[in-house]
């Protein structure tokens, strides 16, 4: 520009010159700056695409780690101890037992909230079963005073974590608006605290109408049990055939359909896996429903094809000389690929199973066609053995039991599911990470 | 004898065998080893290997042949007009089996003695009652023909189990007894004990061919039942899926249509986002980033690929289903009712398809060679004419490839729509109602309480292989373009 300036005489006589932009030029500069914010804007949407999940998961989800308790002192005497035991609904009068003292005892202690039995019920819970256990376990703390910490009802645990504001809460056999000044009050007295949720990471999953009590706890066991057989089937299997395939395999048709097969395999979608664990294992050869043993066997067939490509990589980036050396002084070729091109090739072959171990713990499709389903998990499994047998479910599928039930304490336990999965997950990969970093040669 | 044990002795066969067998090849060289054909652990691993492969063969072929055995034995004793109304043979099986199951628990648990759960006749004892007491709940009374076939069940089982035990063991120490004779100085254990590892890598590279198999015949057969049960044309061509929800007969209209259309609408949108998303990542991480921009935005964009699905349903479900209905829903447009609908699915699906675009396309666009490009600029080209005008066609057929794989990616997808799509199946336009897909309605037939051998249960199979035919076309039909690509340049 400052040279057409300078020298007005010298342009006129050419059309166009390489200083002058001129209007064609600033269009194609144009549509190179607008393609480079398309790529740009691209790589932006998809990074503020993860920035959303991960907050929505974070802020949904860490309120399922705390739990609203309250701290009772609370006496049962003998008498009331038999009448409930004598009634049907045995849960139902413990509780009943409970709320009277407990109404009792506020009244007591001249609270100014005007409030009824019908509002502590709503508050508290259903703490019966709690209480008849602990009395059924120790009958000689009847008629001593004990300090019970029991979980407060689901609604009332969202109102201390703000899913439920005094400007949304709908009246409701659950809770009504009203409670919200009783609720305060207690807060203000030192009877309702917030504590962490220890119950959610070792506890089993609850009824459908108690989300305050479900845990993860057992599914995490599932969980395990299920990877263990998929690391013990899956490692062995996948490094045998990829040394097969690239060790040892002539160039024949029969090699191509493995090939093939496997490649295919990698693109099935996970569902039809579950479909042939239903049909094979369970149906066909008749092993137990929902147990882990059939979810690992699931997933190790699922994982195989991840394992072997990956290991196969890893064979392959092991040189030729490192074989013709152990050719030449003398060691069979099977000597050779144990004794030398595997122990190189372990640092990669490990990366690569974390990894397809890290892909098996997050689905859940499968393990909902046999059987694996949250509501299963309701216990914890009495032994190392029966830990492969007994119906379990799974993390991922405990998650989705959560999330399709209808109360929406549960969504929020849901949620806190993913930032545990997600955990193990992010755990995982850092080891295959490092792993990756302090033992992978380049060759 | 229980099943552990008896792998636990055939391991102590192989242990034993293996010290013996090396012990006695070195004997024979006079206790010096370099006088052996092989090293002295081949001589003991050969026989471990002959005590462990035979007899672990016979026993998971035995394994495999036991039921069909057993069940054949005892449904030729079961008479003809057992079959009532509205039932099958499989169910009056399932009934036998779970007699002959309860009674194992009511032996294991000792409410019942052996001979008492061999004798015990539906006349004198209410078997259903005296099971219920043990915690063995049976849906029906049961039949004298039934307790009969489950305690003939219940006692075939019995005899080829030990049976079983037996010819396993005999097997197992005749094997390790047969290489340890064979233990000389003179023997080529090496190349006996190679030859054995190479047939079991052989064996585990077949697992992925099993594997094709049994997903073929599990598919099969029970499509082939579905269809005896359910004229396949309606099922192709009928544009309703109406299941029953009693699970036993009654009029269901089982029509795929409906599922297809879903399955491929949300695909269809998930594309959408996914695919133009992605591309314009993969050009601008492979063409213009800086390395270290691209060390960083490329392994986190790869982050939404290691996300389980599980969560990407959740957050359809719960974050974008409610998102969307503040946008589109009855306080201002009214286009959407609830949170599960097309666009919901389609949009996650589109989220989690993103890295997968992208990175398969970035190796595309990176294997294109640096000549084109130069030569493109050498002509006075801008940077964004050579990616328009040079290296997209030149990676055309590639990521076509890798856009169909996506694309089946989306199909075989079952979490997101399980939980983000609705369960409404109906054949609309509008992309804010909820519809259903293939995998959705899999996961629900089979996953409800209907019975496994009516047309509303084995639906699923035919939905599976549906499904299986089309992933799988759409893989060989990607892969093909890659691997005809790939040639060019290589």
């Amino acid at each position: 520009m400052t040279d057409a300036s300078m020298t007005p005489a010298a342009a006129a006589p050419k059309k166009s010159s390489l200083s002058v932009v001129d209007a064609r030029t600033r269009k194609r500069n144009a549509a190179e700056t607008r393609f480079r914010m398309y790529g740009v804007a691209a790589i932006a949407v998809g990074l503020l695409f993860l920035l959303f999940l991960f907050a929505s998961i974070l802020r949904s989800g860490i309120p399922a780690f705390t739990q609203t308790v309250m701290d009772v002192e609370f006496v049962l005497t003998q008498e009331q101890f038999e009448q409930a035991e004598s009634k049907m609904l045995k849960t139902g009068e413990y509780q009943n037992i409970f709320v009277n003292a407990l109404q009792g005892q506020l009244e007591e202690s001249g609270f100014e909230v005007a409030f009824d039995a019908k509002a502590i019920e709503r508050i508290v819970g259903k703490p019966g079963g709690t209480i008849r256990s602990f009395y059924l376990e120790n009958p000689d703390r009847v008629g001593t005073p004990v300090s019970f910490e029991l979980a407060a009802s689901s609604r009332v645990d969202g109102y201390f974590n703000g899913r439920v504001t005094r400007d949304n809460i709908v009246d409701s056999r659950f809770l009504m608006a009203s409670d919200l000044d009783l609720v305060d009050a207690l807060e203000d007295a030192g009877i309702i605290r917030g504590a962490f949720n220890w119950n959610f990471i070792t506890g089993t999953d609850s009824g459908v109408d108690n989300p305050g009590g479900a845990g993860l706890g057992a599914s995490v066991i599932g969980s395990f049990f299920m990877m263990l057989v998929v690391l013990f089937l899956s490692l062995p299997i996948g490094v045998a055939a990829s040394i097969y395939l690239e060790e040892f395999a002539p160039k024949n048709r029969w090699t191509d359909l493995i090939e093939v097969n496997i490649s295919n395999l990698a693109a099935v979608p996970s569902i039809v896996f579950g479909i042939l664990g239903l049909a094979v294992f369970i149906q066909f050869a008749g092993l137990p429903q929902s147990a882990p043993l059939v979810g690992g066997l699931v997933l190790t067939l699922m994982t195989l094809p991840t394992i072997i490509i990956s290991t196969r990589a890893s064979l392959a980036a092991v040189p030729p000389s490192i074989r013709d050396a152990a050719l030449g002084v003398g060691a069979s070729k099977m000597q050779s690929v144990f004794h030398h091109v595997l122990p190189l090739a372990m640092p990669g072959i490990l990366t690569g199973t974390i990894i397809g171990l890290a892909q098996a713990l997050g689905e859940t499709a499968p393990l909902l066609l046999i059987g694996m389903v949250g509501f299963v998990a309701r216990e914890y499994p009495e032994g190392f053995l029966s830990g492969f047998t007994h119906a379990n479910s799974a993390m991922p599928a405990q998650i989705y039991t959560w999330a399709s039930r209808a109360d929406p304490g549960f969504y929020e336990k849901a949620w806190g599911g993913i930032i545990i999965l997600l955990l193990f997950l992010i755990t995982m990969n850092a080891i295959a990470v490092i792993l990756r970093r302090r033992f992978e040669r380049r060759w | 004898m229980p099943f552990t044990w008896l792998v636990l002795i055939i391991l102590a066969i192989a242990a034993f065998g293996f010290v013996m067998g090396r012990s006695r090849a070195l004997q024979s060289a006079g206790g010096d080893s370099r006088d052996l054909h092989s090293l002295p652990v081949y001589y003991g691993s050969n026989v471990a290997m002959w005590a462990i492969v035979p007899a672990a063969a016979v026993l998971i072929i035995w394994l495999l042949a036991q039921p069909f055995f057993v069940n054949s034995r005892v449904l030729a004793t079961l008479p003809e007009d057992i079959v009532s109304e509205g039932s099958s043979i499989g169910l009056v099986m399932s009934d036998v089996r779970r007699v002959a199951e309860g009674l194992d628990v009511a032996v294991a648990q000792g409410a019942m003695t052996r001979e008492e759960a061999g004798s015990i006749n539906s006349e004198s004892t209410d078997v259903r009652e005296r099971l219920g007491e043990v915690g063995v709940a049976l849906g029906s009374n049961v039949s004298p023909e039934v307790l009969g076939g489950a305690q003939l069940y219940r006692s075939l089982n019995a005899t080829a189990s030990s049976i079983m035990a037996v010819v396993v063991l005999v097997i197992a120490m005749g094997g390790a007894g047969w290489a340890y004779s064979r233990s000389h100085a003179t023997f080529r254990a090496r190349n006996t004990v190679e030859r054995g590892i190479l047939a079991l890598l052989i064996f585990a590279a077949s697992i992925a061919i099993l594997t094709t198999i049994g997903i073929l015949f599990a598919l099969l057969f029970n499509t082939v039942e579905f269809f005896r049960l359910y004229p396949a044309a309606d099922f192709f061509f009928v544009t309703k899926w109406a299941p029953s929800f009693s699970g036993r007969g009654g009029a269901s209209d089982l029509g795929v249509l409906p599922l297809l259309w879903g399955t491929f609408y949300i695909s269809l949108i998930a594309l959408l986002v996914a695919v133009p998303i992605g591309l314009f990542s993969a050009i601008y991480l492979s063409e213009y980033a800086s390395p270290r921009v691209r060390g960083i935005a490329k392994p986190l964009i790869e982050i939404l690929a290691g996300i389980p699905t599980i969560v990407y349903g959740l957050f359809a479900l719960l974050t974008v289903g409610p998102l969307l209905v503040t946008m589109f829903g009855k306080d201002t447009v009214g286009w959407m009712q609830g949170g599960t609908a097309v666009m919901t699915a389609g949009l996650v699906m589109g989220i989690m398809l993103i890295p997968f675009v992208s990175s398969l396309s970035d190796d595309i666009i990176n294997a294109v060679p640096q000549a084109m490009r130069d030569g493109s600029y050498g002509l006075g080209a801008t940077q964004s004419e050579t990616i328009r005008q040079v290296i997209l066609p030149a990676a055309l057929p590639g990521i076509v490839g890798a856009i169909l794989l996506a694309a089946s990616r989306a199909i075989g997808e079952t979490m997101i729509v399980v939980l983000g799509a609705g369960a409404a199946a109906r054949l609309s336009l509008n992309p804010f109602e909820a519809m259903t897909t293939i995998t959705a309605k899999i996961v629900s037939q089979l996953t409800g309480d209907a019975d496994f051998a009516s047309p509303e249960a084995l639906v699923a199979f035919a939905l599976g292989m549906t499904l299986f035919v089309l992933t799988l076309g759409l893989n060989v039909f990607a892969l093909y373009i890659v691997r005809k690509y790939r040639e060019q340049y290589d």
